[in-house]
């Protein structure tokens, strides 16, 4: 029986860190999924694949802020982003679960499926595509707007799933 | 190679029914917890579920949380917890829904043995086939910096029904 949820690589953020990228990811599995854990001082967490910072990413997203729920589209863009502001309150921490299904095929392009939410802010889903055929050998995730960081003690965890 | 998914603890409530489900004594020994709660509960209400209260080590202060539900006939909605818990963390069907039909959620806990404040992600689905049913997302906060030891399920009304369980696995990341 194959072992589920494999841990594939974890980092916990000894300082404030603007990039955390996984590489040299194994095409041994069928799925990913990545667990994230941060706080921030900006903009939202975004996820790239393989290094690609090019307009080849869209994304649909469903939110709520604890008032309404409301729904966002994004096309050709340079990433895919979650929901929530990293920054929004001192302690609070930003829980993300992302599913990246059949990413070491080289027939389809990818996508993601993850929820992400801080408690005093927002909670949401969101799919997204990246428009490569290509395996997925590095995922790297950053806060938005550039010079932004992640702060000390963010946990990421890529797990790798088999389906026999 | 560790194993991940490791079962913890299991309730099934019985059939005289519990006003609550604590699992308790919980070790420190993994990296995150999955809670899988399938719940009945013996209140009835104009929807058909009834929301349900998850609060740590017997706190009932530091909490906050968010939901986001979509609901078949009525809008979409996005609320706010109390402080006194993380009050949509899970739903139940509730006892006016279809018949032998219990709501499924998802309790995802990260680092609940770290020194940082305590997050959760909850995916809920409450579906009987009625006009009304409930399709969520809970962000949820404690802001308490204790490993969590103790998780305690409470429906926001009525009590649990017979066969509606609760399963706890540990995960490792290394």
């Amino acid at each position: 029986m194959p072992t589920t949820y494999t841990p594939i690589a974890t980092t916990t953020l000894g300082s404030n860190t603007g990039t955390v990228t996984f590489s040299s990811i194994s095409g041994t599995y069928t799925d990913l999924v990545l667990i994230t854990n941060v706080s921030g001082n900006d903009g939202a967490i975004c996820i790239r694949f393989n290094s690609d910072t090019g307009s080849n990413y869209s994304n649909t997203g469903l939110r709520g802020n604890g008032t309404s729920a409301s729904s966002t589209r994004a096309t050709n863009f340079s990433y895919i982003a979650g929901t929530s502001n990293l920054s929004v309150t001192a302690g609070s921490l930003q829980t993300a679960i992302w599913n990246i299904q059949n990413y070491s095929n080289t027939t389809t392009n990818k996508t993601v499926l993850f929820r992400d939410g801080m408690a005093t802010h927002i909670t949401g889903a969101t799919v997204g595509l990246w428009r490569n055929t290509a395996a997925i050998t590095s995922v790297s995730l950053s806060p938005e707007f550039g010079a932004n960081v992640f702060y000390t003690g963010s946990t990421f965890t890529l797990y790798g799933v088999k389906s026999a | 190679m560790p194993d991940t998914f490791i079962k913890i603890a299991s309730v099934t409530v019985g059939s005289g029914g519990a006003a609550n489900i604590d699992l308790t004594s919980i070790p420190s020994t993994y990296t995150d917890l999955v809670l899988k709660v399938s719940a009945r509960t013996s209140a009835s209400t104009v929807n058909g579920w009834q929301s349900g209260a998850l609060t740590f080590n017997g706190s009932t202060s530091g909490y906050s949380g968010i939901l986001l539900a979509g609901r078949g006939d009525l809008s979409p909605v996005s609320i706010t917890s109390s402080a006194s818990n993380i009050e949509f963390a899970f739903y139940s069907s509730d006892a006016g829904s279809t018949g032998n039909t219990f709501a499924n959620n998802e309790i995802y806990i990260p680092n609940y043995a770290g020194s940082n404040n305590k997050s959760i992600s909850s995916d809920i689905a409450e579906e009987n086939n009625a006009a009304r049913a409930l399709a969520g997302l809970c962000a949820g906060l404690w802001s308490n910096s204790a490993a969590i030891n103790r998780i305690t399920l409470t429906p926001n009304g009525g009590s649990f029904v017979q066969y509606s369980t609760a399963t706890l696995y540990g995960i490792k990341n290394s």
